[in-house]
């Protein structure tokens, strides 16, 4: 395991989504658009995916607050505090102990006061004292409350959505792409918030695509490829190209600016022409006919990794 | 600790018997298929409407004259055809004409500068300001009544929510950012409007052209119910309910009941035609 | 050729503008790196300098001419951020691609472009994907300058990596000039031949 030293707040195994869709008249296809998805978060611990946008992995974030669309079939287990959840269980849990912070105000409602937002219609003493203490700790006027979210600015509107978050305590976060259109010190600034809660004692979900980002302020990166994470590694083994496992995760480091900007060829496959066994295969300059069989994850160093030739 | 072989099911995608594409398909094609049977039987009934047959005047529905027969001997179904064929044809065409005056005043207004916008959007106001039934009245009465007065009256009055639609899409159309880029490529205007205008817009406009077709139908049987649209000898649908009235009292209500129901069925089912394509057509329902 | 934008300002509402007096000059051997903080306007720069948007003073000029008086094809050609925004959803990509210049073989190997993705429609694509497409588009043979909104930051490294390498080399060949506008300082130190450091108005 890779955390050791600290209980798990959310492991996820095998998490499958697919898509059902309409081609063209009367056929349908399915899309398998995460497969076998494996990541946890321990206690204290802020983990970012990193994948490319479109690439699926926001559904990772609805598949673990059940809010996926509609048109779609999904399965895995989910452990929260290491207790498996059911989807009735997962509703129960959403909004209260796992909580959402989305990408952007356009999740408030448009035509209603913050503070009522926050507070999520109700107004008694005790909800108040906490939105105003949260307000204090957010470092937000108390007046905000009484803003529309137009009047918001960028920087504002992530700290209301982080208040609301916050209002019933949670244990864990989930953060989509929380910092779209930041540059990274002002990001970095944004994601201080996540750390210090993190440091309590619970647990971050950062979902983003910027690994520069995830870099600075995760404690662990699991590298999303073709709807699957193919290596879960501790932010410190990013420091040489000779720590890190999967030959993708490999290529991505070299391909870093500050680390030679160095091309590969090949593409991230659409679900739908997904190869059989590794979805890296085709790329692969380590590509063997065992590569087309089933990928076992298997544990390195602290590390775990979806390759079979991975040392 | 984890090691349970088996895997919770999160969600699973309630899959329908058939799928809601067919499901939708399946409507378009009954609802189509039933208003051309009206349409056709109706043209063909021909004479049997309007024959008199003083033996079987004011028959109860029966074997021989499901729908009954009227104070002189005329059988009900027939001329509740070809009542509600002359409706449906007359619906057709002053939806056709609508809808034409729709798409070009629509184009009009989203594409000849500001001017032509504010005076195209100053008279579908007008038009939507005045009651309904009171501007159809209006315009039938000033054009002599009659076949031609109640078309006239119908088209012009219902082009207006459909203009609106076809303008707003045309606006909406003109500042999405793959035709601006097209114009930088050196595409030439008429290029766009064929690639990239028309087959956005078309569809839309078919909708809304299946979405008139009730509106108008209703309008010109109540036009003619009021006497202010087809002559008493047309076998309109709006007639035979209005003449039905004066019977009513009589006990008769076969002569009321059976119209006005095929009038709500036709009614209902070019809404059903026209809402299940719009469903197929619009992207946010389609994938459903 | 050279670009020129003289003075240009640019606000949405009243009385505050995003930008103001934006100075920048650029021959089509050149690659300027533009650097502006979160909440520029770094989009709206970029669709004044291809000339989408007239700013509301100063002006874009193209050897001396008015960018928005360009009749045809623009020899300033912009790539977008998002790439699903700027593709007709009803398009085939073949037919997204021939609107402009013909595009060569060569550009399309350059890009990874598989040939059966010609027959796809954008939602078949991944973001990376139809990206490849909208640069190849914004290539044609008379196309003099590129403008970058940040056109990469939403793709995964190795696929940036792949489109910069390619396009580095196809402007160098054809003096074509580059204007990248991005927040991301390490990609700009690697691929600009200048930088031009921009500051806000405005107060995030």
């Amino acid at each position: 395991m890779t955390c050791m030293n600290h209980k798990h707040i959310l492991q996820i195994k095998n998490l499958s989504v697919t898509f059902t869709q309409y081609e063209q008249g009367l056929r349908k296809t399915d899309l398998r658009v995460i497969r076998n998805l494996n990541v946890s978060v321990g206690e204290g611990e802020l983990v970012a995916v990193v994948g490319s946008s479109g690439s699926g992995k926001s559904l990772l974030a609805h598949a673990i607050l059940g809010i996926l669309p509609q048109n779609c079939d999904a399965e895995g287990n989910i452990w929260f505090q290491e207790e498996l959840l059911s989807p009735e269980r997962i509703k129960e849990l959403r909004g209260k102990k796992i909580v959402l912070v989305p990408q952007s105000v356009n999740y408030l409602d448009p035509l209603e006061k913050v503070g009522k937002q926050v507070r999520k219609e109700q107004n008694e003493k005790s909800l108040r004292r906490k939105q105003e203490e949260l307000f204090d700790f957010y470092k937000l006027p108390q007046k905000t409350a009484d803003l529309y979210p137009f009047e918001l600015s960028g920087g504002m509107a992530r700290r209301v959505l982080l208040t609301t978050a916050m209002m019933e305590s949670p244990r864990l976060i989930i953060a989509d792409e929380p910092t779209p259109g930041l540059h990274l010190e002002a990001a970095k600034k944004a994601m201080s918030h996540f750390r210090e809660f993190a440091d309590k004692g619970n647990g971050v979900l950062l979902i983003t695509h910027d690994i520069e980002l995830a870099l600075e302020v995760a404690d662990r990166i699991a590298v999303f490829y073709a709807g699957t994470t193919v290596e879960e590694a501790p932010v410190a083994d990013f420091q040489s190209v000779d720590t890190l496992r999967h030959p993708y995760t490999k290529a991505l480091w070299r391909a870093l600016p500050q680390h030679g900007f160095h091309p590969f060829p090949g593409n991230q496959p659409y679900a739908k022409d997904m190869p059989n066994g590794c979805p890296f295969g085709p790329r692969c300059p380590q590509l063997t006919s065992e590569c087309e069989g089933n990928i076992q994850e298997q544990t390195i160093r602290f590390g775990r990794v979806r390759c079979i030739h991975a040392k | 600790m984890n090691n349970t072989g088996s895997i919770t099911v999160l969600q699973k995608y309630k899959r329908k018997q058939l799928n809601q594409r067919s499901q939708t398909l399946m409507y378009i094609a009954s609802g189509s298929i039933f208003l051309l049977a009206i349409t056709v039987i109706g043209t063909l009934v021909g004479d049997i409407a309007i024959t008199t047959n003083f033996t079987q005047k004011n028959f109860l529905p029966h074997m021989a004259h499901p729908f009954g027969t009227d104070w002189l001997g005329r059988d009900m179904l027939a001329r509740t055809l070809k009542g509600m064929s002359i409706s449906i044809y007359i619906g057709l065409f002053a939806s056709v004409i609508s809808a034409v005056i729709a798409a070009v005043l629509g184009a009009a207004a989203a594409t000849l500068g500001k001017k032509v916008d504010a005076v195209i959007t100053w008279f579908i106001d007008l038009v939507m300001g005045i009651p309904h039934l009171l501007l159809l009245i209006l315009i039938s009465y000033a054009l002599g009544r009659g076949t031609f007065g109640v078309v006239v009256a119908v088209a012009i009055s219902h082009w207006p929510v459909l203009t609106r639609i076809i303008r707003g899409e045309i606006l909406q159309l003109k500042e999405a950012n793959y035709i601006k880029i097209a114009e930088k490529l050196g595409q030439s205007k008429m290029k766009i409007v064929v690639k990239h205008m028309i087959p956005h817009v078309f569809p839309q406009f078919l909708v809304g052209l299946v979405l008139l077709f009730p509106h108008a139908i209703l309008h010109e049987a109540a036009l003619t119910f009021l006497g202010f649209g087809l002559p008493p000898e047309q076998p309109g649908i709006g007639i035979i309910l209005s003449e039905s009235m004066k019977y009513l009292s009589l006990g008769m209500w076969w002569l009321a009941l059976f119209p006005g129901m095929v009038l709500m069925t036709t009614v209902l089912l070019f809404d059903v035609v026209g809402g299940s394509l719009r469903k197929m057509i619009d992207p946010h329902s389609a994938q459903e | 050729m050279i670009l020129e934008a003289k003075g240009i300002s640019f606000g949405y509402k009243k009385d505050v503008n995003l930008f103001d007096q934006v100075q920048i000059t650029v021959e089509s051997h050149e690659r300027v790196g533009i650097i502006a903080p979160s909440g520029f306007g770094k989009t709206t720069l970029c669709q004044i300098l291809a000339g989408y948007i007239k700013p509301i003073s100063g002006q874009v000029l193209l050897d001396g001419k008015d960018i928005h008086k360009i009749q045809g094809y623009c020899p300033v050609q912009m790539i977008w951020q998002h790439p699903e925004k700027v593709v007709n959803p009803r398009l085939r990509m073949k037919g997204t691609i021939a609107e402009g210049d013909e595009i060569e073989e060569r550009i399309m190997d350059g890009l990874g472009i598989e040939r059966d993705w010609l027959n796809r429609f954008p939602g078949e694509l991944s973001g990376g994907e139809m990206q490849r497409f909208c640069i190849a588009r914004a290539l044609g043979k008379r196309t003099k300058f590129l403008i970058a909104d940040e056109i990469s930051t939403m793709l995964d490294l190795i696929t940036q990596s792949q489109i910069w390498n390619f396009l580095l080399a196809e402007l160098a060949e054809r003096k074509i000039g580059l204007i990248v506008v991005t927040h991301s300082t390490p990609l700009i130190e690697r691929i600009a031949t200048r930088q031009v450091v921009l500051a806000t108005n405005y107060d995030i």
